[in-house]
């Protein structure tokens, strides 16, 4: 069997169903074979939409998502996608192309060492050289991609490699020495946070990424019913938890709810669950929930102390972890008094905006959108202020409804990935809450979607800014809004010009009809929301801040 | 401070790198890398010298180091006791009318002259660093033309 062969089956032995990809010079007999293969292939128009879409459709699945391109520009247009799954801790193996074995290193036609500018951004990457290894590799590449903590695999297949005949040989399990991860947790450390649990009198549980790649929402949920502790979750954490339960406190950090970051801050015990303290969290570190213990659970024991003092590291997975404190916890803790201390915070310090009769306000949109579907569609976002509202107006339900880049933060991200989910879960409406700025990013996916009949709904918040930076400068750079006033093309011409369906809203009134009408039509849809220019994200906790030192101003 | 570490990794190309890497990412420089095979030929030893400003930095950088789908154990030497030693060569000006202070010196130290050829001679020399540091300063009274080191080598 030839290697591009070998690629294909050992694909279909890992279970996968569908490849985000683009052909070139270096993938001619890949292209070759998918011709008549049962994969589906979906041909993206860029290949930085390729791997978005692989990460997107892993983020709603929880299954890898592959990608696939030729070598040296295809496999660079790949890199901001390979490094925003990185730093999510996405399930994906991108596969490139490469220049043949004898003309690696000899700057040949569209040659680029993608090994080496992906080893940084990368869980582990390969190199085949010899076909006898390739089904190993795939075999090897899935399995790491997928356990411990998940991440991005790439394989570079030169194409002589890919040309070359062997016997193919699956290897049914896969053994690594060097790579063993730890999914239970340690009995003695596990004792020393059901005491801590215990003892607490104010405690808050403070769940990330972790929970929704373990699957641990139900051992959430029923942790948090037990001890009657407040939950408040990272970006990635979205749809771990309730939105609308009552224990449920929204997001925390710069652009977190005012209670969440109070009730941290005012803590003293911390269950971190599969998050990682990052900087957008903690806000100024020497000041963050200084009354507080922290027990923190993660599978990557490099997360455990990176930022933050901890007192209870576990490190494993955060559904047997959870498990097991339920199981143990015996000596509740009295968090009434809390409880109580924690719904004035919310009284006092709601989320709120200035809604308005003549402007058309974001907040207002995602409010129509929540009561619309009520949490029964996937919201993919892109990046800046149209996705920090969607996080703020939008109660999440479950587990993958919310998909978003958190880590990396990349614009261009979320119409991409709103392909891969859907693809991913055809049942589910999907949809992209976008700026002006972030969709001109990859908006050439238009194509695909119109061709491929991926019915993606778009809502584009257009305020004529890259909106975010904008307000960095309006409130600490003067006003001086040096190059974030942007201009866009006329979004229901476009859409239309590519067979999807356009919808312009200027007016409040139209807001729910446009929604209501995108969801009945069978088409993409582009809604061009002409929102307030310059409304703000609030709360927002200014850089160098204490996370309880928000500016909550009204927009 | 000055530490040793020591990691054992899969014997493949580019594992160097991945681990060297992690080094440079942080602007760390590498003071000493030796790597070899071990008796193990698909496992490589690789012992690491790196000054850290910031011990946190470093613990984070032996966590990371350990996250390597190709690295199967990492040590860190420091407060561990150990054995380290290091090869020198060194090209020194030396004639016969030198061979009693040269011998007064190797009386003290694991060395010898390998190579003697007119006013040159190459010595070798074994020891853990204090020593190669005190050698070097008695070597360098010959003055010393070309130097070259192994970097430091540790075992548990």
């Amino acid at each position: 069997m030839i290697g591009a062969s070998i690629l294909l089956e050992s694909l279909k032995r890992v279970g996968v169903d569908v490849i985000f990809g683009y052909p070139g010079g270096q993938v001619l007999p890949i292209f070759d074979q998918l011709y008549d293969s049962d994969i589906k292939f979906i041909l993206i128009r860029h290949e930085q939409g390729a791997a978005h879409a692989a990460d997107g459709y892993a983020r709603a699945t929880g299954k890898v998502g592959v990608c696939l391109s030729t070598s040296g520009p295809g496999a660079t247009n790949l890199v901001t996608g390979i490094a925003t799954a990185y730093m999510d801790s996405i399930p994906m193996v991108a596969i490139t192309g490469q220049v043949g074995t004898h003309l690696i290193g000899n700057d040949a036609f569209q040659e680029a060492d993608v090994t080496g500018i992906t080893r940084p951004i990368t869980k582990h990457n390969y190199l085949v050289k010899d076909v006898k290894d390739l089904a190993q590799i795939i075999a090897e590449a899935f399995y790491i991609a997928s356990s411990g903590r998940p991440g991005p695999v790439l394989i570079d297949i030169p194409v002589d490699v890919q040309r070359a005949d062997t016997e193919f040989i699956w290897p049914e399990k896969v053994e690594i020495r060097s790579y063993q991860p730890t999914y239970s947790g340690h009995p003695g450390q596990v004792k020393k946070a059901v005491k801590l649990i215990s003892g607490s009198k104010k405690p808050v549980i403070y769940a990330g990424g972790g929970i929704i790649t373990s699957g641990a929402e139900i051992e959430l949920k029923k942790l948090a019913e037990k001890i009657q502790a407040p939950v408040t979750t990272t970006f990635m954490g979205l749809g771990g938890f309730p939105g609308t339960h009552k224990l449920f406190l929204g997001m925390l950090g710069m652009h977190g709810t005012a209670y969440a970051n109070h009730a941290v801050m005012g803590s003293d015990l911390i269950i971190a669950i599969g998050a990682r303290f990052d900087d957008r969290v903690t806000g100024r570190l020497d000041t963050f929930a200084p009354g507080a213990k922290v027990i923190h659970i993660d599978i990557d024991p490099s997360s455990i102390s990176k930022n933050i003092r901890v007192d209870v590291p576990v490190v494993g997975d955060a559904k047997n972890i959870i498990d097991e404190l339920i199981g143990q916890i015996t000596e509740l803790p009295d968090t009434g008094e809390w409880l109580k201390t924690v719904e004035n915070w919310k009284k006092k310090h709601p989320l709120t905006y200035k809604d308005s009769t003549t402007m058309l306000k974001p907040q207002y949109i995602l409010q129509q959108l929540w009561d619309l579907t009520k949490g029964d569609a996937i919201i993919c976002t892109e990046v800046g202020q149209s996705q920090m509202w969607a996080c703020q107006w939008y109660q999440y339900q479950a587990p993958r409804t919310f998909i978003s880049s958190g880590g990396l933060g990349t614009m261009g991200f979320g119409f991409p990935a709103a392909i891969g989910a859907k693809l991913g879960c055809p049942g589910k409406e999907v949809f992209n809450i976008a700026g002006d700025g972030s969709i001109q990013m990859n908006i050439q996916e238009l194509a695909t979607c119109v061709a491929n009949k991926i019915n993606v709904k778009v809502l584009i918040f257009n305020n004529g800014f890259l909106g975010m930076v904008r307000q960095w400068q309006e409130l600490f750079y003067k006003k001086r809004y040096s190059f974030t006033p942007i201009t866009s093309p006329d979004y229901v011409l476009l859409a239309e010009s590519y067979g999807a369906v356009g919808i312009r809203v200027t007016k409040k009134y139209e807001v729910r009809p446009a929604l209501e009408k995108a969801i009945q039509t069978n088409n993409t849809v582009f809604i061009d929301f002409r929102i307030e220019p310059e409304e703000n994200v609030y709360p927002m906790v200014p850089a160098g801040k204490a996370i309880n030192e928000m500016i909550e101003g009204l927009a | 401070m000055r530490h040793t570490i020591s990691v054992l990794v899969e014997n493949k190309f580019g594992v160097l790198s991945r681990v060297a890497g992690l080094f440079s990412a942080r602007g760390y420089n590498i003071a000493s890398l030796a790597v070899s095979e071990t008796l193990d030929p698909s496992v490589s030893y690789m012992t690491i010298v790196v000054d850290a400003k910031d011990e946190k930095i470093l613990e984070q950088i032996t966590k990371q180091l350990n996250k390597l789908i190709d690295v199967i154990t990492v040590m860190d030497f420091t407060k561990k006791e150990h054995i380290d030693r290091e090869l020198v060569l060194a090209k020194i000006n030396y004639t016969s009318k030198d061979k009693p202070k040269l011998e007064a010196i190797f009386s003290k130290f694991v060395g010898k002259i390998v190579q003697h050829k007119a006013d040159t001679a190459i010595v070798e020399a074994v020891g853990d660093e204090q020593q190669i540091k005190v050698l070097l300063e008695e070597l360098n009274k010959f003055g010393i033309k070309e130097l070259v080191r192994t970097g430091k080598l540790a075992i548990e």
